[in-house]
């Protein structure tokens, strides 16, 4: 599976995927209209509609990127223009801070953007989506589940959901290599 | 408390209850909490037979081997999952248990020792074996599994690239969370086991509210201009901590403890985890305390974080390995570079 991404990642057919958190009132609606009005922008991007970017927990971020996400767009109404009167200023205030985050585990800033896209704005979406599209096929897939635990030759037993030494557990049927 | 439930045995034979101690990746603390809770520990004695307890008493790990599977009631481990031994000793010591304890924070969430997850073992290695300034080592030896010597092949434990929690390894049945459990809830979990009165597998022997529920301090609305470290501020001590711009981690954090560092004005730092509510401790407070910033400017709020300078560190500090993340990523594209360097070095 690795190899296959490096392969791919070099003949140039890579695709990331990118999922967004976009407010039901401006982003959502902007996304509706490049639909409508047939503007064309990259299918990396998986749509989640949200109520409003305040609605957009870290947490949610954090997820998508540990479930295999190789980037994040939140999108939220401009400054101002809040549906529910602070809720963008709330996201404004936490991305940063998500931001810093990030980037101590590892996850490089370009892979996560906050932006302001209007109900009207359905080209900016576009524009967005492709320049995040570019920025992350340089920078490469994510690999956040191998590095969990390959690296340490453990194996994930979708049995019992716990981690297993494969080495250990054909070492004379004692369920743990022998440790000195 | 033993006298009148037939020393706690479940068949009501007079076998005692088995118990085994063991620690994994752990300072020690939680060793000493069991001590901790003082006359007690004559009841535990009272009640149970202890088969293991590296950190008092010599036993081998041939004698847990020689045990039949499912002897040991109850087995308390603390500390996190960093090497191959305490992989296949946590494993040996579940199929010997009735039950397993995950005892305190490093057990239940991988703890202080889990933020080296922000690094990896190569980096640990350097950083431990030959930067420190307290080290000298021109040669760069750094501990290998497997060292040839006239004698013999020797071999060491395999160092982990990560902390994992007890129950990324081996199914848990309770968890006591705590840096160190306090007395009062081990001697609780210990007063259970005896009298058969356990909570269904699963609890955490804990509240089930957040420590802002319990909390004695005067609550008001939350706006915060600027952020403080501990050391920088005398906080009032009537007053939320947070409201003060110290960072608190009580919205997010089970209460049980007995509020004992709020009570001595020091902050939660979450050492009993996240709320049942809560998805993931860190994130979840990250969220709380960014959305409270009293700015609507993108600079000012910028240069009000960065008084934040760990965020990692500081919403994680006891559960990275219960995080969505759990630990830095290395690779590039989709190689393991380090990986490869790190056997080249060997």
């Amino acid at each position: 599976m690795n190899k296959n991404i490096e392969e791919r990642v070099n003949s140039g057919s890579y695709e990331p995927k990118i999922i967004g958190f976009l407010c039901n009132w401006c982003s959502y609606t902007g996304a509706d209209l490049a639909g409508t009005a047939r503007i064309k922008y990259p299918a990396n991007l998986k749509i989640v509609r949200v109520m409003c970017s305040g609605r957009m927990e870290p947490a949610m971020v954090l997820k998508a990127f540990a479930e295999g996400a190789d980037g994040v767009l939140v999108g939220g109404c401009h400054p101002g223009d809040c549906h529910y009167m602070e809720g963008n200023y709330k996201a404004l205030r936490r991305a940063p801070l998500l931001e810093a985050l990030l980037e101590q585990f590892g996850i490089d800033r370009r892979r996560f953007r906050l932006e302001w896209i209007s109900a009207s704005e359905g080209s900016r979406l576009a524009d967005i989506v492709k320049e995040m599209v570019n920025e992350i096929k340089q920078l490469g897939p994510l690999q956040i589940k191998k590095e969990n635990f390959e690296t340490d030759g453990l194996v994930l037993n979708p049995a019992t959901g716990k981690l297993e030494n494969p080495a250990a557990s054909t070492a004379e049927g004692k369920g743990g290599a022998e440790v000195v | 408390m033993s006298k009148n439930k037939n020393n706690g045995s479940k068949d009501g034979s007079d076998r005692k209850l088995q118990f085994a101690f063991y620690w994994c990746a752990s300072c020690g603390g939680c060793d000493v909490a069991v001590l901790d809770i003082n006359e007690k520990i004559l009841d535990v004695a009272e009640i149970a037979d202890i088969n293991m307890w590296p950190v008092a008493m010599d036993f081998k790990y041939e004698h847990i081997k020689k045990l039949e599977d499912g002897y040991l009631d109850v087995t308390f481990i603390n500390g996190g999952v960093r090497n191959s031994e305490q992989m296949e000793i946590v494993s040996l010591l579940r199929r010997k248990s009735k039950a397993v304890v995950a005892f305190g924070s490093c057990a239940c969430g991988g703890g202080i020792p889990a933020l080296a997850n922000l690094y990896s073992r190569a980096e640990i290695f350097e950083r431990a074996y030959h930067t420190s300034p307290s080290t000298t080592n021109p040669e760069r030896v750094f501990p290998s599994v497997e060292t040839t010597v006239p004698e013999g092949k020797l071999s060491l434990p395999l160092f982990y690239n990560s902390v994992y929690k007890l129950d990324d390894i081996i199914p848990v049945e309770y968890y006591l969370p705590g840096c160190p459990p306090p007395p009062e809830l081990i001697g609780k979990a210990v007063e259970a086991i005896a009298n058969n009165q356990l909570p269904p597998p699963g609890s955490v022997i804990a509240g089930e509210k957040s420590l802002c529920d319990s909390c004695p301090r005067k609550r008001g609305e939350k706006k915060i201009k600027e952020f403080k470290s501990i050391w920088e501020a005398q906080p009032d001590a009537e007053t939320c901590l947070l409201e003060q711009g110290i960072i608190c981690l009580g919205p997010v954090t089970r209460d049980g403890c007995g509020a004992r560092c709020i009570n001595v004005n020091m902050p939660c730092r979450g050492c009993f985890g996240p709320t049942p509510e809560a998805v993931e401790q860190g994130s979840k407070m990250l969220g709380a305390v960014a959305s409270v910033i009293d700015s609507k400017d993108e600079d000012e709020i910028r240069r009000i974080i960065s008084k934040i300078p760990d965020p990692a560190g500081t919403f994680y500090r006891f559960y990275m390995s219960d995080s969505f993340l759990r630990k830095k990523i290395t690779g590039g594209t989709g190689s393991n570079a380090e990986e490869k360097k790190e056997e080249v070095a060997r």
